[in-house]
């Protein structure tokens, strides 16, 4: 009987991914799944995210004409940050700010040509629109630097004994324009594979319990070892083929850099997608409903992946709690991983511990999926 | 082979449901008869018949007890069991979106059939359930019947030594049941294969070699089925009264006759098991009727062998008053027709309904039952045709004849996780009862269906014959003139049934017309009147015994309702 068994297991295993590979075949749902969402999910967020500020519309109050303030007005007017507007009034600006034309202006005193040369207090005011903490902060910076700049030049062409501060020179590594897609495409790639991989799975057990197909493969001599792997292989097929169009995306449609080598691309894609795969089958063998399961994939990946992987909010500034708990997530380590290969290269200090954790949370995942399900129905 | 395919010994088998323990298996023990044969497993609802086939595929694992099937421990060795053993659960989930083929071969492949055997077996399994012409198919395409035919030949891909059918005949109409036993009968013949089969179809005892009854997870008798009835000799009648229309007041009065175990309408006349073997005109003295001796059925001994086992005893008829009687036809359809995408699901259907009428609507599956229901309801507009319901046109009144309906649908659509109380208020509410109208027909609800005590139990929780009590006290809040009843028995067994059919009598005494659909060939003897349809037309209308003669031949000069009902069907198809 023992032998028999084991013969028989090849062809009872590609039994079972054929029939997995036809149903995917006939259900356009798991291909819309790994091929369309990450598509759909990287045009979305890769365009329409961006933390860049361009275009700003800003008031500029010139309080009385003069040859500075025109000239600090002009220096505004060449920044490609700034739509600037210039108002007389602090009275007409304000009312432009509330009626949210503005998101900011400042203040060019009467006193600003005699403040300059002598010493003192800051002679401009930068009110900005707090509503919207994060460009908020953003767009101060941004008049601090078109102020010193414009300070600079003035230095430079008048020499005019100018109280000048001491200039901080910023060099940024790694993304020197510091193009927001660079660091967000790959992140995304984590969100959607993350989003697709257990999705995928989270509702392939339940669908056969639904369906009452499960409890007639029970009572077939077919071991749990090859209903899971029937279930992994054909959806980790997907899934890979949904991670490569993704990376083909981000390579030539958002051309962000890849440093790093391809083979570890993909091994660092493997641990992770079959990390992302087994909590699907874990969420199915439990949830036992479609609904259930979707919901709960949905819940337990794309919100964490999001917020907790340090793709969009630094994990270093979370409170010490949340930061443990982003330990839990696999998305987390692919997120390092990524960012380090695509615009660092391989750097093995981060992407040993990081695909190590990957390979713990798959083992984990696919262990406790194969202890859950029994082959009985109780 | 002289061993049992299938041992219990001491099987006990507990489930934790809702807080509480319930017990499906109570110390079973018994044997199937060596060499090849149908054993039919037999019992009401929640006997324990589902856990028991799950336990003997090695899906369950028992308390106490052990099980053994063809030689094998069905719970050490489960796998090198299922490797043997056919078992189709009563839901068999097939692939829908893979065809007739690729379902076949998944399980041959599952199964470990040789490739070499494999065109032969799938040529033989084509033959004998006629997928032949359809192994392209979808499995999701194909009718209920065929549906089941598949499933069948899935779980006999690799020739089974011992062949586990958990209901296979549920929900499916008399003509896909019997090509499915004709189906199983040749495996016993040309293969010696011994099969397990269980069922709520009692006439489909009669056609097991030997017979296990089982009532509440114990062994009540094991036996072939002559012996059940064998007791009953001399005990069984039909008795006629000299008005037939008066048929159910006879029914009645014998029912409440302590000399009699059992009294159900067969045609014309009521069907009676006495407790003791009396003379018939003793019996008759009093009441106006003829009786006739008969041979008894299985049923027969089946309701006496449970009703001494203590199985609920006599049941008080509701009371049901204040009903409201619709003077003329309760129902008038007059060349209803529904088309779906050039798909004609109902062809120009003419009949009336008379008012106070029990009415049946009978056709093999897919004949157009449930959608001719819902045009009668109101759910589902018509495509051509005349339909007046409760005297109401319903293409211009469709909200007010809905006021003067009532639905009881397959499922029975409760609240699972409201309690009997909740469910009740909710429906009333929604048939706009306010205020005291509410209490008074919630208090009238507990009584006449007798849910009283349960009023603050879980639906989801209550066993199935209180659940469709509940459906039907809810569809009956808002005192309808017309009642419908969408398979209101499937699934139910025969103390529940015969209940469920002393309430319905008891409202058509009270004016209310009802229109049940059934897959039960004797429940349509006892309808006043019914239609067979098929493929969306009408095949027969009239009483059970006009039905009966319209298909009756030289042969058969007096065909059971079944025999008339697949006569027709077939004749159609001939024509």
């Amino acid at each position: 009987m023992n032998t028999a068994a084991r013969t028989g297991g090849g062809r009872r295993l590609l039994g079972l991914l054929r029939k997995e590979w036809l149903q995917i075949l006939r259900d356009p749902s798991s291909i819309a799944i790994a091929f369309v969402l990450p598509v759909a999910l990287l045009l979305l967020f890769g365009y329409g995210v961006s933390l860049d500020s361009k275009h700003v519309p800003v008031g500029i109050v010139i309080e009385q004409p003069g040859a500075e303030a025109a000239s600090f007005a002009a220096a505004f007017g060449e920044s490609p940050y700034f739509a600037p507007r210039i108002y007389s009034t602090r009275q007409a600006a304000r009312a432009a700010l509330r009626a949210q034309e503005l998101d900011g202006f400042v203040v060019v005193p009467a006193d600003f040509a005699h403040r300059l040369k002598g010493e003192g207090a800051a002679p401009i005011q930068v009110i900005v629109n707090g509503v919207n903490a994060n460009s908020g902060r953003l767009l101060a910076a941004y008049v601090q630097g078109a102020w010193s700049t414009w300070l600079a030049r003035e230095l430079a062409a008048r020499r005019v004994p100018i109280h000048e501060p001491v200039a901080a020179e910023p060099r940024i590594w790694f993304n020197p324009q510091v193009r927001s897609q660079n660091y967000l495409v790959p992140g995304l790639l984590v969100v959607n594979m993350t989003l697709v991989g257990a999705l995928l799975t989270a509702l392939v057990f339940a669908r056969e319990w639904e369906r009452g197909t499960l409890e007639a493969l029970m009572v077939t001599p077919v071991s749990l070892r090859e209903i899971l792997l029937g279930k992994l292989l054909p959806y980790f097929a997907l899934g890979i083929g949904g991670m490569a169009l993704s990376v083909l995306m981000a390579l030539y449609l958002f051309e962000v850099p890849l440093r790093g080598s391809l083979w570890v691309l993909v091994a660092c894609s493997t641990l992770f997608l079959l990390a992302a795969l087994g909590m699907g089958l874990l969420i199915s063998i439990v949830a036992r409903s479609q609904f259930v399961a979707g919901m709960f994939a949905l819940l337990a990946t794309f919100l964490p992946a999001f917020l907790l992987s340090g793709f969009l909010f630094d994990i270093d500034s979370m409170p010490a709690v949340v930061q443990a708990i982003t330990y839990l997530f696999a998305a987390r380590y692919f997120v390092a991983i990524l960012q380090t290969l695509f615009l660092a290269g391989d750097v093995w200090g981060v992407i040993l511990p990081n695909a190590a954790a990957l390979a713990a949370i798959a083992a984990f995942f696919l262990g406790l999926s194969r202890r859950l399900l029994h082959k009985r129905i109780e | 082979m002289s061993v049992s395919p299938l041992i219990a010994e001491g099987l006990r088998k507990t489930f934790q449901s809702a807080g509480r323990t319930v017990t499906a298996l109570d110390g079973l023990s018994f044997a199937m008869v060596p060499g090849g044969g149908v054993t039919g497993l037999i019992g009401p609802d929640g006997a324990g018949k589902t856990t028991l086939m799950r336990l003997a595929a090695g899906l369950l694992v028992p308390d106490a007890g052990r099980i053994h099937c063809i030689g094998l421990d069905a719970t050490r060795e489960s796998l090198a069991v299922q490797a043997a053993v056919g078992y189709m659960p009563q839901r068999f989930g097939l692939y829908e979106d893979l065809t007739v083929q690729e379902n076949l071969e998944l399980y041959a492949d599952l199964q470990g059939l040789p490739p070499a055997e494999r065109g032969a077996r799938y040529a033989r399994l084509a033959e004998m359930t006629g997928l032949g012409p359809f192994v392209g198919r979808l499995a999701g395409r194909l009718s209920g019947g065929m549906k089941q035919k598949l499933g069948l030949a899935c779980t006999l891909v690799r020739p089974p030594r011992l062949l586990l059918l958990d209901e296979p005949t549920v929900g499916v109409d008399p003509v896909s049941r019997r090509e499915l036993w004709a189906i199983v009968y040749r495996l016993v013949d040309e293969e010696g294969l011994a099969v397990l089969l269980s069922t709520a179809y009692l006439d489909e005892a009669e056609r097991c070699s030997d017979v296990i009854l089982l009532d509440r997870g114990r062994l009540v008798d094991q036996g072939p089925p002559g012996a059940f009835s064998a007791p009953l000799r001399g005990r069984t009648f039909l008795v006629r009264g000299a008005d037939a229309s008066a048929r159910r007041a006879l029914q009645a009065r014998l029912a409440a006759h302590p000399g009699v175990l059992d009294a159900v309408l067969q045609g014309e006349a009521v069907r009676i098991v006495t407790t003791e073997a009396v003379a018939p005109d003793r019996l008759a003295s009093g009441i106006e009727a003829t009786c006739e001796a008969v041979s008894p059925r299985f049923e027969d001994g089946f309701v006496a062998r449970l009703k001494d086992a203590g199985a609920p005893g006599e049941l008080e008829l509701p009371r049901v008053d204040a009903l409201r009687r619709t003077p003329g036809d309760a129902i008038e359809v007059e060349g209803l027709t529904k088309r779906f995408d050039g798909f004609t699901a109902v062809d120009a259907l003419t009949f009336a309904v008379h008012a106070g009428e029990i009415f049946g609507l009978l056709g093999a599956n897919g004949a157009g039952k449930t959608t001719t229901f819902r045009m009668l309801c109101g759910l589902l507009p018509a495509s051509a045709g005349r339909l007046r319901v409760a005297g109401v046109d319903l293409r211009h009144a469709a909200a007010e004849a809905r006021g003067r309906i009532g639905y009881m649908s397959q499922r029975f659509s409760l609240y699972g996780n409201l309690s009997v109380r909740q469910n009740l208020e909710f429906f009333a509410r929604t048939y706009g009862l306010r205020g005291a109208r509410v209490r008074e027909r919630l208090a009238w609800a507990f009584a006449a269906f007798e849910l009283a005590e349960l009023a603050d139990a879980e639906a989801g929780a209550l066993p199935l014959g209180y659940r469709q009590r509940l459906a039907m006290a809810a569809a009956l809040l808002h005192e309808p003139d017309i009642l419908f009843l969408d398979e209101p028995t499937s699934g139910v067994d025969p103390l529940a049934r015969r209940e469920f059919w002393g309430r319905i009598y008891a409202l058509a005494e009270g004016g209310v017309t009802v229109l049940v659909t059934t897959h039960f060939m004797e429940e349509a003897e006892y309808c006043d009147r019914l239609v067979i349809m098929a493929a969306g037309a009408l095949l027969a209308i009239g009483t059970p015994s006009e039905v009966k003669a319209q298909a009756a031949r030289d042969g058969t000069p007096a065909p059971t309702m079944e025999e008339a009902f697949i006569r027709l069907i077939e004749r159609r198809e001939a024509a």
